[in-house]
């Protein structure tokens, strides 16, 4: 973008929205939470934060906020949640995901919150991993060929990009680490 | 690979944020809730409203309606045991519910003691009256607070109370200065390391919900400016005339509580909200704030 940083939307219905406003702010980046129609268009950029997909998938009806959702062409980046959103199917019928990566996702793939956990991340573009917070993660299925993984644990794809969409399963708006925020900045704009 | 570590707790914490938890007690009702969009429901035997009106010893549910609400529920499902319970607890562990709520809500088991929630994996909520309380509570390793208001009463007023309590303690924490910590760490009564924390930081380690009274969508918008971050609705939803609209009405009042003309939109529909009960009525051994300390 030239210097001029681009507007970051993030989808402020429920969940960790805050956090990543604080880890763009981290990063200087302008940020602004959208809970309406007519505030998709007038960003850059999205984020879909971490939280619970039913409740969010609700309110995106409720609110009209899908056809803007659909009808944005600019880069989103999903977390957790929002990875779920971004996915093609995640195969419960309670959550309508937007479809904009080719990756299929199981919502509750790793078990209940006894199963959440922090497991370092190899980063494809970074030698130095990243502690990644999977909180009652989704799981990746399966992907495209189109898809790149950008990080992964154990042979567990758990950061991918498919054209300008970015997902992670993980949380990394719960860390003190903003390397996936810059990436998602300096890759995307 | 870390497990069950306070940083996971709270990390469920922080993803249920700008929701709304349900108190359920059957299935159905858990169906309602998720459909409703709540964030996660609280599986209970009796809402505190019955309990109230019931008596007798409340205690933790019966495992087969927690694992019967499991199974048809994709949110987070959250469970009260008794305060000092362990071993409900340990119960509610081996359940893999998503989170404990060690509950005034339920006959106390234990006049002295807490659970010592960090030999658990699974996060605890803890209510509270003041920062004292929150702060003794997360040292023992609560991953969440809530107020405890006065559950079951459909009165926001004990609430409101907790809540500027919590919040007025803080503020004060972030104006005192470090040889002054120490002695307001003593009339709190709360671990002196906690209070250094929230002193430097002006804010709880934890996320701060709200509980006890939350009635209608204008009780939730209320809590919020007040500064809860997630409400707890027990009696509030499944005593009104009309659950499934009432719950609908709360989920986007806490989301949009900030915005009184949604508010009025949200409202206006509604059927009537449980009618509730003045607290000066409850007597003062019957009020369920009271219990734990």
């Amino acid at each position: 973008m030239g210097g001029i940083f681009p507007k970051i939307g993030i989808l402020g219905l429920q969940g960790a929205f805050q956090k990543h406003h604080e880890m763009f702010k981290g990063i200087q980046v302008e940020a602004r939470f959208i809970l309406y129609p007519g505030q998709i268009r007038e960003c850059d950029g999205l984020v879909l934060p971490g939280g619970e997909s039913t409740t969010m998938t609700k309110l995106i009806s409720e609110m009209h906020l899908r056809d803007e959702l659909d009808a944005f062409s600019g880069p989103i980046f999903g977390t957790c949640a929002g990875a779920i959103l971004l996915s093609k199917s995640a195969g419960d019928s309670r959550v309508q995901t937007l479809k904009r990566m080719d990756i299929r996702i199981d919502r509750k793939g790793y078990g209940r919150q006894v199963d959440s956990f922090i497991q370092s991340v190899q980063l494809t573009f970074d030698k130095t991993p990243f502690r990644g917070i999977f909180i009652r993660a989704p799981r990746i299925v399966d992907f495209s060929d189109g898809v790149e993984v950008l990080g992964e644990f154990e042979g567990e794809a758990v950061f991918l990009r498919d054209n300008n969409n970015l997902l992670a399963t993980f949380h990394p708006e719960l860390s003190n680490d903003a390397r996936v925020h810059q990436y998602f900045i300096d890759q995307f704009f | 690979m870390e497990k069950g570590t306070f940083e996971v707790k709270v990390g469920l914490a922080e993803m249920l944020k700008g929701g709304v938890i349900m108190d359920v007690t059957t299935p159905e009702q858990a169906k309602i809730a998720e459909d409703a969009g709540a964030v996660a429901v609280m599986a209970l035997e009796r809402i505190p409203a019955d309990i109230r009106e019931d008596g007798g010893i409340a205690r933790m549910s019966n495992p087969r309606v927690i694992q019967a609400i499991q199974q048809i529920v994709s949110i987070p499902v959250m469970a009260k045991c008794r305060i000092g319970h362990f071993a409900e607890a340990q119960i509610l562990q081996a359940l893999k519910v998503d989170f404990i709520d060690e509950s005034e809500v339920l006959t106390p088991a234990d006049e002295e003691n807490h659970i010592w929630k960090l030999d658990f994996k699974v996060p605890f909520v803890c209510g509270c009256r003041d920062l004292g309380e929150a702060l003794r509570r997360i040292g023992e390793g609560a991953a969440m607070i809530r107020t405890k208001g006065e559950a079951g009463s459909g009165n926001i007023v004990e609430a409101v109370r907790h809540m500027r309590k919590v919040q007025a303690g803080i503020r004060k924490l972030t104006i005192l200065q470090d040889d002054e910590l120490m002695a307001e760490a003593k009339g709190l009564g709360a671990p002196f390391e906690i209070v250094r924390q929230v002193a430097r930081d002006g804010k709880l380690p934890v996320p701060n919900f709200a509980a006890g009274g939350i009635a209608s969508p204008a009780d939730a918008s209320l809590m919020m400016q007040l500064g809860a971050e997630t409400v707890f609705v027990g009696s509030g939803i499944f005593k009104s005339d009309d659950p499934a609209a009432r719950a609908k009405a709360i989920v986007l009042a806490t989301t949009y509580y900030k915005d009184p003309e949604k508010l009025a939109e949200v409202s206006m529909d509604l059927k009537d909200a449980m009618k509730g009960l003045d607290i000066a009525s409850i007597p003062e051994n019957e009020r369920l704030s009271q219990r734990g300390w």
